[in-house]
């Protein structure tokens, strides 16, 4: 659209509008710019310990089970925790200091901005981020032995989708702390768990009933199962269910988000 | 010239019957208190205005309530025609804000903040990079572009947040004291800023505790005191009509002070205490029987904005 055909009588914004989602994203390329050698060097690292730690070190002890080598069983679990550290972490952290020791979003928010635009960007970066590192862990994977498929291309999206679920997720829990501290609780009480109860490093069957049900609700649960029949071909129907949950879970909290990053930052 | 898709100066039409910013019977509570309780407030367009008043007086939730980042509890708010909250984005892409409180991407350079929020001010894609070298001229910023922000001095972080708030040329302005805890040479800089936006009929609204500075810049001054505006004028027919053109400090010790203040009073004059003595307003219309109770005349000086100002609100500021 030009400046001269349309002026501010005529122009009209709509309700939802990316140049919000430009904006922010210009501003973490900047930052990405600056950082990415540390965000990539922890990002293969941190697999790279999981599958020594747990793939050789336990799986040399379990060998192959579950149906498939330990090794690759871990490399692919893995992928679902990348998600969460790269999302979740970095959305709680992020936007908590932003809104609160920044102030940034009170600067964004007097610009034509709104509450869900500025939710929506700060996770879809989140996610694109998610996509791209979660996959981290199956390239490690193959530097030690996992076998390459055309199911691991469908990695990054399953990545960024429960990326996209998970930043937000963190979005809406930065702005119902009380402090940053509050932070440990969230960490060790919610998403510790959620990561071990995800199937990541054993199969949830083998866990007491109770915890095997508590998994089938774990949205991180649904990653690990999309990732683990993607990379090792045993896509279905059951999958969509799977992605059917993640979606679910970003919608919900994209709305608890909104929710209630508006009560913070509009009074 | 930096054109954006909604805030094009080209195709602007100034709908000169209506104001720039509107607010009718405003009221903004924060539990039992009342930030802002009844504000009636008119800003034509193309004028400054200053918003003067202690902290505390309400000004910034009133630059708050135009950006709809605070939401009114009773009352119209009308900014650039658009009618608030409901138009809210609208309007807030046709103005700038400065705000108080320093809100750069402290991560980012110079540039890299005035290009976000080109971005966000939706400056068309081909007139970007015009508008942040406008802007990073405009703050005098052009040799520390690439400079983070956090590694600028303070004023040229000032400067870089008024220049954040033009890139995209708006139509309206809104300062929310542009200077405070600024040094006196920097507050002088920005100053000369904000003069050159006036001077481009850019409509301004500055809220400032500052006598000297809504003096200097502003065209016509609301004085605020608990929410709602007391007076409003030009500096000069403010003083005139409130504090007249001379005012007498009549120095001593508290009963001395005490005894002026009786007399100036019962001879109907206005006093108020400044620090060590008591100042007697519209000191030239004084009866020449009140000169000579006084006995020893006190020293004589130019009424200001700030006696208005104490006068009316009972208030002191800086």
């Amino acid at each position: 659209m030009s400046a001269s055909s349309s002026g501010p009588q005529e122009a009209t914004l709509r309700w939802f509008e990316w140049a919000p989602v430009r904006g922010v994203w210009r501003r973490e390329m900047a930052l990405y710019r600056r950082y990415w050698p540390s965000t990539s060097f922890a990002s293969l690292v941190e697999p790279t310990i999981y599958l020594l730690a747990f793939g050789f070190g336990f799986g040399s002890v379990i060998g192959a089970a579950y149906g498939y080598n330990y090794r690759d069983f871990v490399a692919t679990g893995v992928v679902a925790t990348s998600v969460l550290f790269i999302s979740a972490f970095g959305s709680m952290f992020g936007t908590f200091i932003r809104r609160t020791f920044q102030h940034t979003y009170d600067a964004v928010l007097a610009a034509p901005v709104d509450v869900h635009e500025l939710v929506t960007a700060e996770a879809s970066w989140l996610a694109v981020k998610a996509g791209v590192y979660g996959c981290a862990p199956v390239i490690v994977g193959m530097a030690f032995g996992l076998s390459p498929s055309p199911g691991m291309l469908l990695v990054p999206f399953v990545a960024f989708l429960a990326g996209l679920a998970f930043a937000l997720f963190g979005i809406w829990v930065s702005a119902i702390v009380p402090s940053i501290n509050t932070f440990d609780y969230v960490i060790s009480g919610v998403l510790a768990p959620m990561f071990l109860v995800a199937g990541t490093f054993f199969p949830v069957d083998q866990l007491p009933s109770f915890a095997a049900a508590a998994a089938r609700v774990n949205p991180l649960y649904h990653c690990v199962e999309l990732v683990r029949d993607a990379v090792f071909s045993d896509l279905g129907l059951h999958d969509l269910v799977h992605v059917g949950v993640l979606l679910l879970f970003a919608a919900l909290m994209w709305s608890l988000a909104v929710w209630k990053m508006t009560a913070r930052l509009i009074d | 010239m930096a054109t954006s898709r909604i805030a094009s100066r080209d195709s602007l039409v100034l709908d000169h019957t209506t104001s720039a910013i509107s607010l009718k019977g405003v009221v903004k509570r924060y539990g039992d208190i009342s930030a802002v309780d009844g504000l009636d407030l008119e800003v034509p367009h193309g004028i400054c205005l200053g918003l003067l008043g202690p902290n505390g007086a309400g000004k910034s939730t009133t630059m708050r309530l135009l950006t709809a980042q605070s939401r009114a509890d009773e009352g119209e708010i009308t900014v650039l025609g658009h009618p608030l909250p409901r138009a809210s984005k609208r309007a807030r892409a046709l103005m700038g804000v400065v705000p108080q409180q320093d809100n750069l991407d402290e991560e980012l350079t110079a540039r890299q903040n005035l290009e976000v929020f080109a971005h966000l001010y939706r400056v068309a894609k081909a007139d970007r990079p015009a508008a942040v070298d406008r802007a990073l001229g405009v703050a005098q910023l052009t040799d520390r572009a690439d400079t983070k922000a956090d590694d600028l001095s303070g004023g040229m972080r000032r400067r870089l947040l008024i220049a954040r708030g033009l890139v995209h040329r708006p139509r309206l302005v809104l300062l929310d004291e542009p200077t405070v805890g600024l040094d006196p040479q920097v507050r002088q800089e920005l100053w000369s800023l904000v003069a050159a936006l006036r001077a481009e009929g850019v409509t301004t609204l500055m809220s400032t505790h500052y006598i000297e500075e809504a003096e200097r810049l502003a065209d016509e001054c609301a004085l605020m005191s608990h929410g709602r505006v007391v007076a409003r004028g030009t500096p000069a027919a403010l003083i005139a009509e409130h504090a007249g053109a001379q005012v007498d400090e009549h120095y001593g010790p508290p009963e001395r002070l005490a005894e002026v203040e009786r007399l100036a009073r019962k001879a109907g004059l206005t006093t108020r205490r400044t620090g060590p003595s008591v100042s007697i307003l519209a000191a030239e219309r004084q009866p020449v029987s009140l000169r000579l109770d006084l006995g020893p005349a006190g020293v004589r000086r130019a009424a200001s904005l700030e006696d208005v100002f104490v006068t009316l609100t009972g208030e002191s500021v800086e």
